[in-house]
């Protein structure tokens, strides 16, 4: 599945966007989350996160997200361009990165009525949704679910969706506009194989398509050597980071998830 | 006014009569504005899982009442707004910054309320009876000024709905999400909070304390056995709320019961209905 190595990323990554995250420290109530993070992530790559439960993947969206006090650095800088501090947006000649973001899980009821057609439109459009939706956003938003492959889940109910369904529709919505970076939480929690192949699938020819940095959380280990350009592997610190197979076979991937040396594969 | 008597005058009821009866024409008018009020709160109230939010927040309303009554105002109801503003936001507040569940926190400040109500209405050896009517309400006494108030009420609910809506929806759905597409969520929480504390404040004096979370629950929770979309949803809970409001009204002028509580009953049975068409699926 993978294509593209975006604009060979010899020596520095001037030549492409990129995501810096420097020296990143988190602290709520007096506990640090996260502690020194630091990686970089280029446009047209597919970084995916992984680590236990609780070791900060969450928390460490939410800083990128902005909706976190940190400390460090996170910066963007276009192709070519200057580099962008997130956390004020102190730009030299630019603007902030738009980021996509795909939550985990929402909560949405059976019954719940709201329609995709709704959902969508509450959060790209000023018109009510409590109103009979005009035609004009009707077809955006068709137009939008298209790039998901989900034209057809226009008037179903949220609560209804299955998960890879619900998944798509939450893709549709974070590439409406399209980001610089697009980030999903544990895409693939509660999607079957086939909901699962597809959005890697869907993932992949985004990133051609579009040129977008993709950063998941996943502990779907398994899948991993598919699509990712780049693991990340998380406990409040970057324990080893590199291509899949390589951090898949280190000690520290097998320490961190109590497996034996010698047996790899799905936790 | 005028124009109004003059329209009920053509209704074919015996109290519909030119000349007399204002008190029932008014306790209409007024049911004709506060039933949409609470069918479109409603929709929010449950979608956003805040029922029991309100439910406090009648209690409160109940305190501010007794603070109102004890300070010798002429007017306890804005003493009782203020409280009820106030606790909203405190409570907003408190959920924000506590690690307890949204209910857990409610049943604290609810429970704080009624005992500061009860405390304060009963002190000094003072009767408690004053405030029956309260608990119970009563429409027949509605005046003209106060329908003016509650129209103004229903104005600035539509406008916040047509502003602030879809917002609100993402904020209740989910708030990182929400975040991510620039909704000030901890705004839009705390400006639905303080309209749900003065609908419900203003209008206890007349629905009663017993009975006014059954008129912010029953509308929605109907509304959604049937909808399929929020414009359905919208549309059912008005409809239910509008039709129950006369209906109860209607109803408690001939048999001589409580109005509110003939309301709520008119809406158990709409509930009952749309439960038993519900959607499938």
């Amino acid at each position: 599945m993978r294509k593209i190595k975006h604009g060979k990323m010899s020596g520095g990554c001037s030549d492409a966007c990129c995501l810096k995250l420097e020296g990143l420290n988190v602290r709520l109530e007096g506990e640090e989350i996260l502690e020194d993070v630091s990686f970089h992530l280029h446009c047209g790559e597919i970084a995916a996160l992984i680590g236990p439960n609780g070791a900060g993947k969450s928390t460490l969206f939410r800083s990128i997200l902005g909706q976190l006090p940190y400390g460090g650095n996170i910066t963007f800088s276009p192709a070519g361009g200057p580099a962008i501090r997130l956390a004020d947006g102190t730009v030299t000649g630019g603007s902030r990165p738009l980021i996509g973001y795909v939550p985990q899980s929402p909560s949405f009821d059976r019954g719940d009525p709201v329609s995709v057609l709704d959902f969508f439109t509450a959060a790209t459009a000023r018109w009510p949704v409590w109103l009979p939706i005009p035609k004009k956003y009707r077809e955006r938003c068709r137009s939008s679910l298209e790039r998901v492959h989900g034209e057809d889940l226009l008037d179903r109910a949220m609560g209804a969706l299955s998960g890879g369904q619900l998944q798509r529709v939450l893709l549709a919505l974070a590439l409406e506009p399209v980001p610089h970076i697009l980030i999903l939480d544990e895409p693939l929690s509660g999607v079957d194989i086939e909901g699962e192949h597809q959005l890697l699938e869907m993932l992949d020819e985004l990133r051609t398509k579009y040129d977008l940095s993709i950063l998941l959380s996943t502990h779907d280990f398994a899948t991993l050597e598919q699509f990712a350009d780049k693991v990340l592997l998380l406990n409040k610190k970057i324990l080893k980071s590199g291509p899949p197979e390589e951090v898949l076979s280190s000690p520290e991937f097998y320490e961190t998830f109590h497996l034996r040396v010698g047996k790899g594969g799905e936790h | 006014m005028e124009l109004w008597y003059s329209f009920v005058e053509l209704l074919p009821f015996d109290w519909a009569q030119s000349g007399g009866m204002y008190f029932m024409k008014n306790a209409l008018l007024a049911v004709l504005v506060i039933s949409p009020l609470f069918g479109i709160l409603s929709t929010m109230v449950v979608h956003s899982r805040m029922s029991f939010f309100s439910d406090a927040l009648g209690h409160s309303a109940f305190t501010g009442m007794a603070i109102g009554a004890i300070c010798g105002f002429n007017e306890p109801t804005w003493a009782a707004v203020a409280f009820a503003v106030v606790f909203a936001l405190l409570f907003n507040w408190v959920r924000r910054r506590s690690a307890l569940a949204s209910d857990t926190v409610i049943g604290v400040f609810s429970s704080t309320a009624v005992a500061l109500g009860i405390f304060i209405s009963t002190l000094g050896g003072r009767s408690f009876t004053k405030f029956n009517a309260l608990l119970i309400g009563d429409i027949l006494s509605v005046e003209p000024a106060k329908i003016g108030l509650l129209a103004g009420i229903l104005v600035l609910i539509i406008v916040l709905w047509a502003v602030s809506f879809n917002q609100l929806m993402l904020s209740a759905v989910h708030p990182a999400l929400a975040d991510s597409r620039g909704v000030k969520v901890f705004w839009q929480e705390t400006i639905f909070s303080v309209a749900i504390a003065v609908v419900v404040t203003v209008s206890m004096t007349w629905v009663g304390l017993m009975v006014i979370n059954a008129l912010i629950v029953l509308p929605a929770a109907a509304a959604r056995n049937i909808a399929k979309n929020m414009t359905q949803y919208h549309l059912f809970s008005l409809l239910g709320a509008a039709i129950a409001g006369i209906a109860g009204l209607m109803t408690s002028y001939y048999i001589d019961s409580s109005a509110g509580a003939a309301i709520t009953l008119y809406l158990a049975v709409w509930f009952m209905i749309t439960f038993l068409f519900r959607k499938k699926g």
